[in-house]
């Protein structure tokens, strides 16, 4: 078998047992980029060079000092990489060096992983299909036409493509769960707070999280273990004891009760994916568990409260890029006139879009119309999900109401690549934990993900239940054939 | 709206053509969101933040930052340690 197929778990193994080196591994991933990285565009940077010299020097016990020593990881390009370049895919940070680490890199750093690159994303992860980003085009493993989502859509197709063997993302929206649906792989967002932002570069604070996107569900978990606790350089990170996330991996789900929400499954919706997530609500059940019909009633204000309190955020947090401490400047005659030629030319239209929404919803006379609206909803939806998850133990929808569109088709409206995110949205605004697994293949061959949603700072049963369906099926070994034809 | 107003606001340098799609495209947007007003939330209290956290505290420690000379290596312009700027004050 080709080493870059691995996925986390086996290849520590086989690096455990000296089976394998980590320069072989490290080796076997970049020879992988190097044949199909030109169609799939997953990078923006490959750090082929360091990751050789790391791997190249690790010693036995280096290998066998952490759960990620020797594995080649990618890292979502707006998570900060000291002395590596990160651009957030925007031309206003396009020659960025961060001069520090991101908490998440760090401790990834001190468990031993191999960075192999920064992957491509929608600018700033603004976006659904990552055609948002000012540097390319990444394409869907599964089908060249079409996006692999956003936007961590570079994480996604890399790990789809065995470009890397796990990566990290991002989710405000979506950004992990609804790229890794499209792409046919693993992808989960933590609890809002379990895993520190700090070195995350932030779009809407109170909805960012960082987390894994993998070839599997232990993979996944092994690399939350890494990742998560409270950190001091961010006092939104929860002080919460870390459980050991792999420990429920291979726990019956007898008697657990599934929730599914009717609104999930929307007017409209995808025929294939409809029965794909039947049939694995149906699989759940012959494993035991129990399904109960919930009703989440306030899920379809979602993506109107949420379009109203991520670009209001957002228009605020991009307030930082103005020319003088970082990043693109423009000259101009005064203050006033560097900071909007500074803009104009760093910022993509999508950044714009949203720098303006968010700017009338904070605008005066606009605010309690908009912004405080929204909050109040924002509450309303959590509270559904709060009496929701007294009666299940978990909730089960699918992911996306459809498979991956193709490039261009979403573009032209604003509104309608919004509502892609119809059914990831809401988890954060609730900040509840979220998985989306492979669970099925449409006639055309593409991918289909089954969000599965639990309690408040409860990964364990998301990580269980997803587990379980995992095992029972073999929709997670299901890899896309990239045709040499097609490279 | 009054897109020439929040782009001042903005600090955004817009095109005309950018202007007028804009314009068209936030107000879309907007149409969609007044569904929020479909919900009576008079009594709601607002959610700023999911985790019931609000002054995060810690002890004043001198603790070790980033060197300046490091701080400032990102500076499109820098001058004795200090970010230069166009003149602001006549």
């Amino acid at each position: 078998m080709e080493l870059y197929k691995l996925g986390l778990s086996e290849a520590k193994k086989a690096l455990d047992k000296g089976e394998i080196t980590p320069l072989e591994l490290t080796d076997a991933v970049l020879g992988r980029i190097e044949s199909v990285e030109g169609a799939i565009g997953a990078y923006i940077t490959i750090t082929g060079e360091q990751a050789r010299a790391r791997a190249g020097k690790m010693s036995p016990e280096d290998i066998k000092k952490g759960p990620l020593s020797g594995v080649p990881i990618a890292i979502k390009d707006n998570i900060c990489t000291a002395g590596i370049k990160t651009t957030c895919a925007s031309a206003i940070l396009k020659d960025f060096v961060p001069p520090y680490e991101s908490t998440v890199t760090r401790k990834l750093d001190e468990q031993g992983y191999i960075l192999i690159g920064k992957t491509n994303l929608d600018e700033f992860a603004m976006g659904s299909s990552t055609e948002n980003s000012s540097v390319r085009q990444t394409m869907n493993p599964w089908d060249f036409q079409r996006v692999p989502g956003g936007s961590s859509g570079g994480s996604a197709a890399a790990v789809a493509a065995d470009e890397c063997i796990a990566a990290l993302g991002s989710d405000t929206g979506g950004s992990i769960r609804q790229p890794a649906a499209f792409c046919g792989v693993v992808g989960f967002k933590p609890t809002y707070g379990r895993v520190s932002r700090y070195g995350l570069v932030a779009f809407a604070s109170s909805l960012d999280q960082i987390g894994p996107i993998t070839k599997n569900v232990r993979d996944s978990a092994i690399l939350m273990n890494c990742i998560a606790g409270h950190d001091p350089a961010d006092s939104t990170s929860a002080r919460m004891d870390v459980p050991d996330f792999t420990s429920s991996l291979g726990a019956e789900i007898k008697g657990m009760k599934v929730g599914i929400p009717k609104e999930f499954f929307v007017d409209g919706m995808d025929s294939a994916v409809r029965e794909a997530v039947e049939a694995a609500i149906n699989q759940m059940e012959s494993l035991g568990a129990e399904p109960v019909e919930i009703s989440l009633p306030h899920s379809q204000y979602a993506v109107a409260a949420y379009y109203i309190l991520a670009t209001s955020e957002a228009s605020s947090n991009l307030a930082r890029y103005d020319g003088v401490r970082y990043g693109l400047r423009v000259e101009g005659d005064d203050l006033v006139e560097m900071y909007q030629k500074t803009r104009k030319v760093g910022f993509g239209s999508e950044v714009k879009r949203r720098i303006i929404l968010g700017t009338y919803a904070l605008s005066s006379g606009y605010y309690d119309a908009y912004y405080k609206k929204a909050q109040q909803v924002r509450t309303l939806i959590r509270q559904d999900f709060e009496e929701a998850l007294k009666k299940v133990d978990v909730i089960v929808t699918p992911t996306t109401p459809a498979p991956a569109f193709r490039v261009g088709e979403k573009t032209e409206d604003p509104l309608q690549m919004y509502l892609t995110d119809i059914l990831t949205i809401s988890l954060n605004l609730a900040g509840l934990p979220g998985i989306s697994i492979p669970c099925g293949l449409t006639p055309e061959g593409l991918p289909v993900g089954l969000q599965i949603i639990g309690r408040s700072f409860d990964e364990e049963s998301v990580f269980k239940a997803a587990y379980a369906y995992e095992q029972s099926t073999e929709w997670h070994m299901k890899r896309p054939l990239i045709k040499a034809a097609q490279v | 709206m009054n897109i020439d107003h929040l782009a001042l606001l903005a600090r955004l340098e817009l095109t005309d053509s950018e202007k007028i799609l804009f314009s068209s495209q936030v107000e879309n947007v907007i149409t969609y969101i007044d569904k929020l007003n479909e919900l009576d939330t008079g009594s709601i209290e607002p959610t700023a933040h999911i985790l019931p956290v609000s002054n995060v505290f810690r002890e004043d420690e001198l603790k070790p930052s980033l060197p300046r000379e490091i701080a400032l290596q990102n500076a499109p312009e820098e001058q004795d340690g200090l970010y230069c700027v166009p003149k602001i004050i006549e």
